[in-house]
């Protein structure tokens, strides 16, 4: 597979304010890559570096090997998606679709013939002539996809397109952008603060914090596998507890959790001393001896779930998830339980 | 009327019976500032003039038969038109035209420096902007006068640096006026023009660069269509005082530059005046300004239509 963008130690710095530390990241061709992360993280901000709003202050981005971080933004073959849509208000909704086809010198019928196409693939060729204000916050995005879509460009950049429509529509818009990225075979980089919208859709993901990239990979390695604490906590709901790492050897490291047991864990790139156990509160089981013992607090009853809210010995809060079925028992608050980790639920951290 | 909004309905509190009562203020001003006086000069043009100003209540077509025809010194030869002040109201047309293009050039880049400052600075610069409102038109234009004038500054300080010999002739000259009509009007084209560029989405233009519009392009495809109602109130706010104003053509002008507001405001003037040709000339500039504003309308009710 090629490499469709390739950044390369991009740093982006406002006066003396850092707003990307040196960041390096490949994308392939066809693939769908997900930049999550909070706000103020640089996710939007290496967005634009990429579409040629903001210049980079250092390093390079590559568009198909063409260093494009030079380029005016009319001159980068790659289309965005905007938040807010910017629909541009005084065109029908087919002169929105057809207009980077026009900048681009395509004849009227070819384009209208295009842009007509376009509408047709996101269902919304009834409204062709209409002005965007007529239309709703979904039909809008819809509008706003088609237009960026209609140039081919080599790459898409959303910008959190989804965030300005109601739940039920956010979830039919992402199986919705997930089979256009495939039927189109264009490259989608999308931009996201929502850690369900990114596992649904990418193919991969990166977690950006602070101007930095703390972790790429696939939904699944960076649920499962996370590298550090920011990572661990951002995706999914996580206990963090600390611990001590007694040696490594051959990769494993033994460590000795809170109450005393010892267990043993794959070691990255971790070294002897006090670091962070991430266990996810659904993999673990109630048991009659375990790894950890808890107090129950709360006994929280979410429907397909049972959240229990406990504290370890050593005064940590720790939640646990039980799956709720007919055979499950429920423990009362402050009967004391003892939690047995699953196979690998364990992940120790590098800080 | 399509600016009045609608009551909730139903709420039982007999508070629409209380709209009529409380636009009684609007009526009145409506009334008594726009329609009695347009009226008044309505009925005056059709009356017969008294020698020393003021009129007699009998009714005549004399005040528009002198304005469009030329029957001769004594009023006995076969009736011709009367260019006099067709030329006049030609000359006032084109003057307030090319100031209202002056004050666009000028106005549109200044409007959208300030409304792309921080906030801050925004207020800064809009009161910059009004400050020269704070010194009385008459005042402004005759000082004006002075610094153009053959031994004013600017002839002086030229002809110390030994640019020029002799001095410009800049008063009573049409450049005088526009310049006049530009220093006086200027802040009614930035004031609109601001307002609509503040509210302008700047995500439109990244999003027509994105879609490989240059910059020329975006302005001309996005940002003027976009903004468009707060250049056409700009236009009209300078146009229509232009056309009639009578301090900087008076003060600035000549003879030659004579406009429609000085052959309006002499004739309500002493003695010489003559107050039915004044109204006359006044309903005739009315109506042309009326009808521009009319097919400008229809024109954009059309666009919008489409």
């Amino acid at each position: 597979m090629s490499t469709a963008i390739d950044i390369r130690s991009v740093v982006k710095r406002y006066g003396t304010a850092t707003a990307l530390h040196g960041v390096s990241l490949s994308i392939s061709d066809n693939e769908f890559f997900t930049l999550l992360g909070p706000s103020g993280c640089g996710k939007t901000t290496l967005l634009r570096c990429i579409a040629g709003f903001e210049d980079v202050t250092e390093g390079e981005i590559r568009l198909f090997g063409q260093n494009i971080a030079q380029l005016e933004p009319n001159h980068r073959p790659v289309n965005t998606v905007f938040q807010q849509y910017a629909l541009f208000p005084h065109m029908t909704v087919l002169e929105n679709v057809a207009f980077g086809l026009k900048m681009k010198g395509v004849s009227l019928t070819d384009r209208t013939a295009r842009a007509g196409r376009m509408l047709e693939m996101v269902h919304l060729s009834a409204f062709a002539d209409r002005l965007p204000s007529q239309l709703s916050g979904g039909q809008q995005q819809r509008v706003a996809l088609a237009r960026a879509l209609a140039p081919e460009p080599k790459v898409l950049l959303l910008d959190e397109p989804l965030s300005a429509l109601d739940l039920k529509l956010r979830q039919a818009m992402r199986v919705e952008l997930k089979t256009l990225q495939e039927e189109t075979g264009i490259t989608f980089i999308f931009v996201t603060h929502d850690q369900e919208e990114a596992l649904t859709m990418s193919d991969r993901i990166a977690v950006m914090s602070q101007g930095r990239v703390q972790q790429v990979g696939t939904a699944r390695d960076i649920y499962e596998s996370p590298l550090n604490r920011f990572v661990a906590d951002f995706i999914g709901e996580t206990n963090l507890i600390e611990v001590t790492v007694d040696r490594i050897e051959a990769g494993t490291a033994r460590i000795t959790l809170p109450g005393g047991h010892a267990i043993t864990v794959p070691a990255a790139h971790t070294t002897p001393g006090k670091h962070h156990l991430s266990i996810r509160p659904e993999r673990l089981s109630l048991a009659a001896q375990g790894d950890l013992t808890a107090t129950v607090e709360r006994v929280v009853y979410l429907g397909t779930d049972l959240q229990l809210l406990t504290r370890l010995t050593t005064g940590e809060e720790f939640h646990i998830r039980l799956q709720n079925s007919a055979r499950t028992e429920i423990p009362a608050p402050g009967t004391t339980v003892a939690l047995q980790l699953e196979e690998g639920a364990a992940r120790l951290l590098a800080d | 009327m399509a600016g009045m909004t609608r009551p909730p309905q139903g709420n039982g509190t007999g508070y629409r019976g209380l709209i009529g009562p409380l636009l009684i203020p609007t009526w009145v001003m409506i009334g008594v500032f726009l329609v009695l006086p347009v009226l008044l000069m309505a009925v005056y043009s059709f009356l017969t003039k008294e020698f020393r100003g003021g009129v007699i209540w009998d009714f005549t077509l004399a005040a528009y038969d002198q304005f469009f025809l030329n029957r001769g010194l004594f009023g006995d030869e076969p009736p011709t038109i009367e260019w006099t002040y067709i030329t006049i109201f030609w000359r006032s047309i084109w003057q307030a035209a090319l100031a209202t293009l002056i004050c666009l050039i000028v106005g549109f880049p200044t409007a959208w420096f300030i409304a792309t400052r921080p906030p801050k600075a925004r207020a800064v610069w809009l009161f910059l902007v009004t400050i020269p409102y704070w010194v009385n038109l008459l005042i402004r234009t005759v000082s004006l006068k002075f610094l153009i004038r053959d031994n004013g500054p600017l002839n002086e300080s030229l002809m110390s640096i030994g640019l020029i010999t002799d001095p410009l002739p800049l008063v009573n000259t049409n450049l005088a006026v526009q310049l006049g009509l530009f220093y006086s009007y200027l802040p009614f084209m930035v004031l609109p023009i601001y307002a609509a560029v503040e509210r302008y989405n700047f995500a439109l233009s990244e999003a027509a660069a994105d879609l490989y519009a240059s910059r020329w392009t975006t302005l001309r495809e996005i940002v003027l269509p976009v903004v468009k109602p707060g250049i056409v109130a700009g236009c009209i706010l300078v146009f229509v005082p232009s056309l009639g104003a009578f301090l900087a053509p008076d003060l600035l002008g000549g003879a030659k530059t004579f406009m429609i507001g000085s052959l309006i405001d002499e004739q309500f003037r002493g003695s010489q005046g003559n107050w039915p040709f004044g109204a006359a000339a006044a309903m005739i500039l009315m109506t042309l300004v009326l009808i521009v504003l009319m097919a400008y309308a229809r024109a954009q009710t059309k666009g919008d239509a489409r």
